[in-house]
């Protein structure tokens, strides 16, 4: 049995205490590339939990949540015209998810042609679960390495595509901060051979108004509403994972969609004509689709397309203050985030990307994504969002400028980083041989 | 409106010490022809105010909850949460977190996690939970994926319980899309004998979706006795009362623990917990959180058992799950250490106790038969007598402003009675039945 239930005071107190041993983005900086840690505006906190929207059923008749109909009909659209696609479903319950998804999706319209294809092909820059993707779809992995420009190489992918390929997965910008300047030609191969373009769309945050995803030539697209539209990572989640879609591939997405009755203007839930079905019960992560509604209200369209320059403006800002100290990867005009490499203070001072990584903890920033994206050695993926502050981007700056330094003067100290955390470097290795993973004595 | 902190002359001053003249020079690799060449024809750019103002507009079109008097379940209840949990969830250290990747920076989520697996374990009876899936649904077509690869791809066929929620079978029926599992659906008295040695795993509701607790322990016996795995899918509230699945056999247990301590928010997001034996713990997805020790000796908790996991395996990984529902998780760990074993038993004994009530009130008006004859916690499912449609009677009541349970069929209606109604609505409900039959 549960142990005894504690006091209200007793329970507020050991959350206080693991709230001071945590750090979020209210805390300081979290440059983490592809995740963008954008600040979580607290208006969307209190409208999600207005008693209209958290205390619905969602067994309620249509007729008692037109509210909350109307705003998934309205974020269903917002989200299509973003992107640049005609129809959104907004089931999924994160970006993963969306993916699979959408890559179900593409493999009901195969099916309906009368073959479901064996392989999807992504680049080597692509995020883990694209390829975890493929394989929950039943789908075979076929990895297309980066040219030197750090971008696909067209003739390679040619030579890659023929008819047993499903789709091709992109992120774009990919990982590396690039945008994929071919797209259109690439879009144009892929359809050639009968298989469809899905684009990744975690580094949606550098498009926003400037530029659309189904204007390019893709035919489906996942939104990770966590990270483009300002709802909270959570520790890990809940976020929401949008999926839009062409015309074409409209009739098999998850049912119900939200419809509005062109006579009444009353919303119902509808469900395509070739639906692959449910990947969830019930709609969606609805708390997380009201936050994000409540945002783009917020932003609307100039505040969107503000937020994307200002995002590809200091990415591009940090890239330009670390360059000197930094091997940077592809050192030109970078979208929302950029790669560079620690393979220079690995290789004169025995530092490594991890080290570096630990030490920016005791100076207060949050590390980037390191190790990743794979094809870059020693790697850091940083993207600052368009919420920091200058005087932020500057501090970190020298934080970066003095850890380069460290690495010339006192490795050790990097070596043996964090100093001046709750914890300090953990032994995982341990963790994973004498397992425990809960308190069962 | 807009979120930003950076001024137009700090932009200005950031484009030249970048070296470009204006924004449009850093964009020149997208080609001209696909650049957008209006604004998005997306509404907003409200001030707070105005917004508030909007959403609260629009929130006030629905009827809520608190305005209903709701006999509603299936799987999503309206439960009480108390106040401390939700002052607990706004704690920016909290929500504003991403997955806690630096353990350094993080050991606050990873304790609350590592608190809510001990107690999604001692719940169920097994050894090992992970840190949360999306919802139930998920985490049972997951489990039955996860019983395919238990057996190293041999068998493949998924023997699902008719009696389980009839949308996490839609679910399951979309991931067996993939060629990955077959999926069976059989009716419970079936099960036994459908096992054969194609069988990866059977799984079954406790209480099932209409609320009836079925005799799970038989069944179990005999899908081991063929070599085969079995799944519960599990109301985690029910837990507190009945003999934990992990008591009765079972190799995994999953289910949705929206109900301890998460708003029913129109159904998402809630919380999937996904438990097995030590014995399946490699071939769990998600995340799991583990006890160790830092440099210094000090004891800390870090992410555990990552090689399975999509960012490090990509497509050999156990499922493709990266985002999940840590705060769910942060939020019904937080319920369970409050409310503890005791306050958890007396919350559902009474949720029992009214349903019971409430269930014998409505078969003495003549209108109703129970829909079988199983033991049931608090929801059951009804038949009505009468000649017509039930949802005639269902609107009436709504109408009223009750949300009088689930409809399942025409004549059939599943009713949940949590700890939240008191004697007087659950009498106010019985006497508007009456007059709406």
């Amino acid at each position: 049995m549960l142990p005894r239930g504690r006091s209200e005071l007793e329970v507020m107190r050991h959350y206080q205490e693991l709230a001071d041993l945590n750090f979020g983005v209210d805390s300081g900086m979290y440059p983490l590339g592809s995740c963008t840690m954008k600040y979580n505006p607290r208006i969307n906190e209190d409208m999600c939990r207005l008693d209209g929207f958290a205390t619905l059923h969602p067994t309620q008749p249509e007729s008692t949540v037109q509210g909350a109909l109307q705003l998934m009909f309205e974020l269903q659209s917002d989200l299509a015209e973003i992107s640049g696609f005609e129809a959104t479903t907004l089931q999924p319950a994160a970006g993963a998810h969306g993916e699979y998804t959408a890559l179900m999706v593409i493999r009901a319209a195969h099916v309906a042609h009368g073959d479901a294809r064996k392989v999807v092909i992504i680049p080597d820059t692509a995020h883990g679960t694209n390829p975890a993707t493929v394989t929950l779809c039943g789908y075979q992995v076929i990895s297309i390495p980066s040219d030197e420009r750090g971008l696909v190489e067209l003739s390679e992918l040619k030579a890659m595509l023929n008819e047993d390929v499903a789709a091709f997965m992109l992120t774009n910008p990919n990982t590396l901060g690039l945008f994929e300047t071919d797209i259109l030609k690439i879009t144009e191969a892929v359809h050639a051979v009968g298989a469809y373009c899905f684009c990744d769309g975690a580094n949606l945050n550098a498009l926003l108004g400037i530029t659309r995803p189904g204007d390019m030539g893709f035919d489906a697209l996942h939104i990770n509403l966590h990270k483009t539209f300002s709802t909270p990572h959570g520790g890990g989640g809940p976020g929401a994972g949008p999926v839009c879609v062409t015309d074409e591939l409209a009739e098999f997405l998850p049912g119900p969609l939200v419809g509005q009755d062109p006579e009444d203007r009353t919303y119902h839930f509808i469900t395509p004509q070739n639906s692959i079905g449910r990947v969830k019960s019930w709609y969606g992560n609805f708390g997380v689709l009201v936050r994000a509604y409540t945002y783009i209200r917020a932003l609307g369209a100039s505040g969107l397309r503000l937020s994307a320059e200002q995002a590809v403006i200091s990415a591009n800002y940090l890239r330009t203050q670390l360059r000197d100290e930094f091997n940077v990867v592809h050192d030109r005009a970078c979208m929302h985030e950029f790669v560079m490499s620690g393979s220079r203070q690995k290789k004169e001072s025995g530092v490594r990307t991890l080290d570096m990584a630990k030490r920016l903890l005791d100076y207060g920033f949050h590390p980037p994504t390191i190790y990743f994206p794979l094809v870059v050695e020693e790697a850091m993926m940083i993207e600052p969002t368009e919420t920091e502050p200058l005087e932020t981007l500057d501090a970190f700056v020298d934080a970066m400028k003095r850890i380069a330094q460290e690495a010339i003067d006192d490795p050790e100290i990097l070596h043996s980083a964090p100093h001046d955390t709750p914890v300090r470097r953990l032994d995982e290795a341990t963790a994973c041989r004498n397992i425990i993973v809960a308190d069962l004595d | 409106m807009d979120y930003l902190s950076i001024q137009p002359e700090q932009r200005t001053l950031m484009l030249d010490a970048i070296g470009v003249a204006d924004f449009d020079e850093l964009i020149g690799e997208i080609p001209e022809s696909i650049r957008l060449d209006r604004e998005l024809e997306i509404g907003g750019g409200l001030d707070e105010l105005e917004l508030s103002r909007f959403m609260r507009s629009l929130a006030s079109k629905n009827i809520n909850c608190t305005q209903l008097i709701s006999f509603a379940g299936a799987g999503c209840y309206d439960h009480y949460i108390p106040s401390c949990i939700d002052h607990i969830l706004r704690k920016p250290e909290f929500f504003t977190a991403y997955t806690p990747y630096q353990p350094e920076f993080s050991q606050g989520t990873l304790q609350a996690i590592f608190e809510y697996q001990t107690s999604i374990c001692i719940l169920t009876g097994m050894q090992v939970a992970n840190a949360s899936m999306y919802d139930g649904a998920t985490a049972l077509a997951e489990a039955a994926l996860m019983t395919v690869r238990a057996s190293r791809n041999k068998r493949t066929e998924i023997l699902a319980s008719q009696t389980l929620h009839p949308q996490y079978l839609e679910v399951l029926d979309t991931y067996a899309l993939s060629g990955l599992m077959q999926v069976r659906v059989v009716s419970f008295e079936d099960l036994a004998e459908a096992i054969d040695e194609n069988t990866a795993s059977i799984l079954v509701g406790y209480p099932n979706f209409i609320g009836a607790i079925e005799n799970i322990a038989s069944v179990i016996t005999s899908a081991h006795e063929k070599g085969s795995l079995a799944v519960v899918c599990a109301n985690p509230m029910m837990l507190a009362l009945l003999d934990s699945p992990g008591s009765l056999g079972a190799d995994i247990v999953v289910g949705e623990a929206q109900c301890f301590g998460n708003p029913q928010s129109f159904g998402g997001p809630g919380l999937g917990y996904f438990a097995a034996t030590d014995k399946l713990m490699r071939l769990m997805p998600g995340r799991i959180v583990g006890r160790t020790t830092d440099v210094d000796g000090k004891d800390g908790f870090v992410l555990t058992l990552s090689t399975r996991e999509q960012h490090i395996r990509r497509e050999k990984a156990t499922s493709n799950i990266c985002s999940n529902h840590a705060l769910n998780a942060l939020a019904a760990g937080a319920y369970l250490r409050y409310v503890g074993g005791d306050g958890l038993l007396e919350i559902a004994l009474t949720c029992v106790q009214k349903a019971h009530r409430l269930s014998s009130e409505l078969m003495s008006t003549g209108l109703f038969e129970p829909a079988y004859e199983d033991e049931y916690g608090y929801e059951f499912a009804l038949t009505y007598l009468g000649e017509h449609k039930l949802e005639k009677i269902y609107n009436t009541l709504v109408e009223q402003r009750f949300l009088p349970g689930v409809l399942i069929d025409d004549k059939t209606i599943l009713i949940a009675v949590t700890e939240k109604r008191t004697e007087e609505e659950i009498d106010a409900f019985v006497k508007a039945v009456r007059h709406a039959a």
